[in-house]
């Protein structure tokens, strides 16, 4: 046992780490100022593709490097401690493009994939509705043929960065009388074509990542479609086995057990600080059980994938751990600071650690919902992992446009 | 990156399991709970010419000096099939801890019978009030003679010999080895909540022992212990608790309620789901922890305590739900949950609480920052 890369391994590391050191000094530190986040990202990720960072486990063929899925694991590590703003192509190269190129015709592929990897347009992934969010296959939005192409009318929702989309992947319904699986289709839609309209939604913590897109006679050409008639939903598992490898871990540098203890350190209580109590030192071990627990599993897949195994189904506990981790560490950190813990802006506190807790307390809300919420994600371990049954489905094999009739 | 368990070694844990799923049925863990043995002596002659009480014992000394990695492997394969042989208190327990005195004499009169299967040994820390792993014991040991009691002993009816923890002049802390059968010991069954691992009341009057360490050397030898045993005792409730799991499942998957194999229903297959998530963090903190005890590493007081309170979590939830799903069945004496519910107990005390433990990890995070700032 051991935590060394392999000889290959540590090259490759030590090549990212020079290119890193060179092209990436100017996000040592986070960015305050207002540049737009969209120019950055985009500057980011120009120097990213022409030093062959982009696409690392993609086919050469499709313009990716052909590598191995650790050294995209490797450069990830090592981009992830600088403040790069790589965020905005998540969503579009994490799961949007490789639904693309499994799923999309040889000059659709041309056309969006290596423009999609150089960052010169962004992407955003149009699935869940306000009536179909964990029953994803409840989807309303149609596709009707016209002619030789098809038009689209619905509504999508919590749609991130479609506000600053170029394009997206929606999947629809093209044949309301099959049952609810099988009547989908997935496209990809220009976010700039006449019909399309986006609006902001406020988050509950307050910030707007996320939109409602609204869909009125929205015409595709059929070349955009990604894969066949009818098979949407196999399609769009593509799509969400990549979301729940992008979904999943802790976002770097965020709260972990030692700001807690710094926190704790930090408040006087009646004795001593409060690390001196013994319930925050059970509660701390808590936290450090799960956070690093579910890192050292990550190291145990990893070593899988470096050895060349299968990972087991071990990866499947990250998110449903580490989304109600955060919240709970968020109470736990206020609870501490007794009124301190209330403040936000100019008169917050100046604990340490404090004002981060509160928002991952905040966006940790979101984060047990996005991609999979703790609900479906114990259904996935109990039914996939654990061979349990599956739930009770009255609409699985009935027509979706005569749904209403079997809803108890 | 090479976090998990090397080709051989799962080869062992293959071999391990095939074998304890023939010869060690939870019947086997049954009879020793309702008969007067104190352990199922077939069995662990059957395991000793495995060589597995031998493991890790030098071939000098008869045995195959295997590394600790394939004795985690064998901790929790014996965890899981709940054996009634004294493995954890005489293999992953006494051996260890005589390995690790460096007292050659002693070992050169042991190891041989320990490697073999012949001689049965245990640890002996507690004294039947709130005992801490860490404190002061009052069992006293003057010269090389010692006056006290020691309960509850685990396998103590069964071992021939005991280490143990004593006070020694001027309150230092004293290890010393005791071989049962001496004038000055007298032993008796002591019932705790484990009935299948049977322990003892040992009273010691001018026993005479063999004085193992003293003082500062004892007090690092025991640390040493503690941490150790940490993470092998981490693997064996891991074991235990995938058992109880897989138990607490098969059951879902058979049980019918308002018409469906109630593992359909997600009360249910959350619970389990649960238990699988617990398991999980337990299995790579006790990985962690395998790690460090394998390299020396200095990261051992952190991942030996994180292994231990996570393996203490999986199993006490695995067991504690293994029982609330199978329902009223679950809560009989012919149930075999009540052995996962009580073993879990046992193992969340037997080598100090969650408590304690919870407290060597945050002291262990708080030591890591003060390495990291100098």
């Amino acid at each position: 046992m051991d935590f060394e890369d392999t000889a290959e391994e540590a090259a490759y590391r030590t090549a990212v780490r020079e290119w890193l050191a060179a092209n990436a000094a100017e996000y040592k530190t986070p960015y305050e100022g207002d540049v737009d986040l969209v120019v950055r990202g985009k500057a980011w990720q120009a120097k990213k593709y022409a030093a062959g960072y982009v696409g690392i486990t993609w086919p050469k063929a499709l313009g990716g490097q052909g590598g191995t899925p650790m050294q995209q694991i490797i450069f990830n590590q090592e981009e992830s401690k600088y403040w790069v703003p790589a965020g905005i192509y998540a969503i579009g190269l994490g799961m949007c493009i490789p639904t693309v190129f499994t799923h999309g015709r040889p000059e659709i592929i041309q056309r969006y994939v290596p423009v999609a990897m150089k960052g010169e347009e962004i992407w955003c992934q149009l699935f869940s509705e306000p009536a179909a969010g964990s029953d994803l296959a409840g989807i309303r939005t149609k596709a009707e043929r016209d002619g030789d192409g098809w038009v689209i009318n619905g509504q999508k929702v919590w749609t991130s960065g479609a506000h600053r989309a170029d394009y997206g992947i929606i999947v629809t319904r093209t044949d309301p009388t099959q049952p609810k699986h099988k009547g989908l289709t997935m496209f990809i839609i220009n976010m700039r074509a006449p019909g399309v309209e986006v609006r902001p939604i406020k988050q509950m913590a307050g910030a707007s990542e996320f939109n409602e897109v609204f869909f009125t006679d929205v015409r595709i050409a059929d070349d955009h479609r990604l894969g066949d008639v009818g098979d949407g939903w196999r399609v769009s598992l593509t799509t969400l086995m990549n979301e729940r490898l992008a979904v999943g871990g802790k976002p770097t540098n965020s709260p972990d057990a030692h700001s807690l203890i710094e926190l704790a350190r930090a408040i006087d209580a009646e004795e001593g600080n409060m690390l001196e109590q013994s319930h925050v030192r059970q509660k701390i071990a808590d936290v450090y059980i799960q956070d690093r627990g579910i890192s050292l599993t990550r190291m145990r897949t990893m070593s899988a994938i470096s050895s060349g195994r299968t990972p087991g189904p071990e990866s499947s506990i990250s998110k449903v751990v580490v989304a109600k981790l955060m919240q709970d560490m968020g109470s736990f950190a206020g609870d501490m600071a007794e009124s301190a813990g209330l403040l936000v802006g100019e008169d917050a506190s100046s604990l340490p650690h404090l004002d981060a807790l509160r928002q991952g307390y905040f966006w940790s809300a979101g984060l047990r919902i996005a991609g999979g919420t703790d609900e479906i994600l114990r259904n996935i371990i109990a039914e996939r992992v654990l061979g349990l049954p599956g739930d009770i489905r009255p609409d699985k094999s009935v027509p979706f446009n005569e749904l209403h009739k079997v809803v108890s | 990156m090479n976090f998990q368990f090397s080709e051989e070694a799962e080869a062992l844990r293959d071999e391990a399991r095939k074998f304890l799923a023939a010869e060690s049925g939870r019947e086997k863990a049954r009879a020793v709970m309702n008969g007067d043995a104190t352990h199922d002596a077939a069995l662990w002659s059957r395991i000793a010419e495995l060589g597995w009480t031998g493991l890790r014992i030098p071939e000098a000394h008869g045995g195959l000096g295997l590394s600790v990695l394939e004795l985690c492997v064998l901790a929790e394969e014996v965890g899981r099939a709940l054996s009634p042989v004294p493995f954890t208190s005489s293999v992953l327990m006494a051996t260890e801890l005589l390995m690790a005195s460096g007292h050659e004499a002693t070992q050169a009169a042991w190891l041989p019978k320990l490697a073999d299967g012949s001689a049965i040994g245990t640890v002996a820390w507690m004294e039947g009030d709130a005992t801490r792993p860490d404190g002061t014991p009052k069992l006293s040991c003057s010269g090389d003679r010692l006056t006290g009691a020691k309960l509850p002993v685990a396998d103590g009816l069964a071992a021939d010999f005991a280490i143990v923890t004593a006070r020694g002049e001027a309150g230092a802390l004293v290890i010393a080895l005791v071989d049962l059968s001496a004038t000055g010991v007298s032993r008796s069954a002591c019932d705790t909540v484990d009935l299948v691992r049977k322990s003892a009341k040992i009273v010691f009057s001018d026993a005479p022992c063999t004085v193992l360490a003293r003082a500062d050397e004892a007090e690092r030898l025991r640390a040493r212990h503690l941490q150790g045993t940490a993470v092998l005792l981490a693997f064996e409730g891991l074991g235990s608790a995938d058992a109880a799991m897989e138990m607490a499942v098969d059951y879902a998957k058979e049980r019918v309620a308002f018409g469906r194999r109630i593992g359909g229903y997600q009360a249910v297959k959350h619970r389990c789901a649960d238990m699988y998530i617990k398991n999980q963090l337990a299995r790579s903190h006790a990985y962690y922890g395998a790690w460090a005890l394998l390299t020396g590493a200095p990261e051992l007081a952190l991942a030996a305590a994180g292994a231990r309170v996570a393996a203490i979590d999986a199993l006490q939830f695995a067991a504690e739900e293994n029982v609330q799903l199978h329902g009223g069945i679950g809560f009989t004496w012919e149930s075999d949950c009540q052995f996962f519910y009580r073993r879990g107990r046992l193992l969340a005390l037997n080598l100090g609480s969650r408590t304690f433990w919870s407290d060597q990890l945050v002291r262990a995070l708080e030591q890591r920052n003060t390495d990291l700032a100098a």
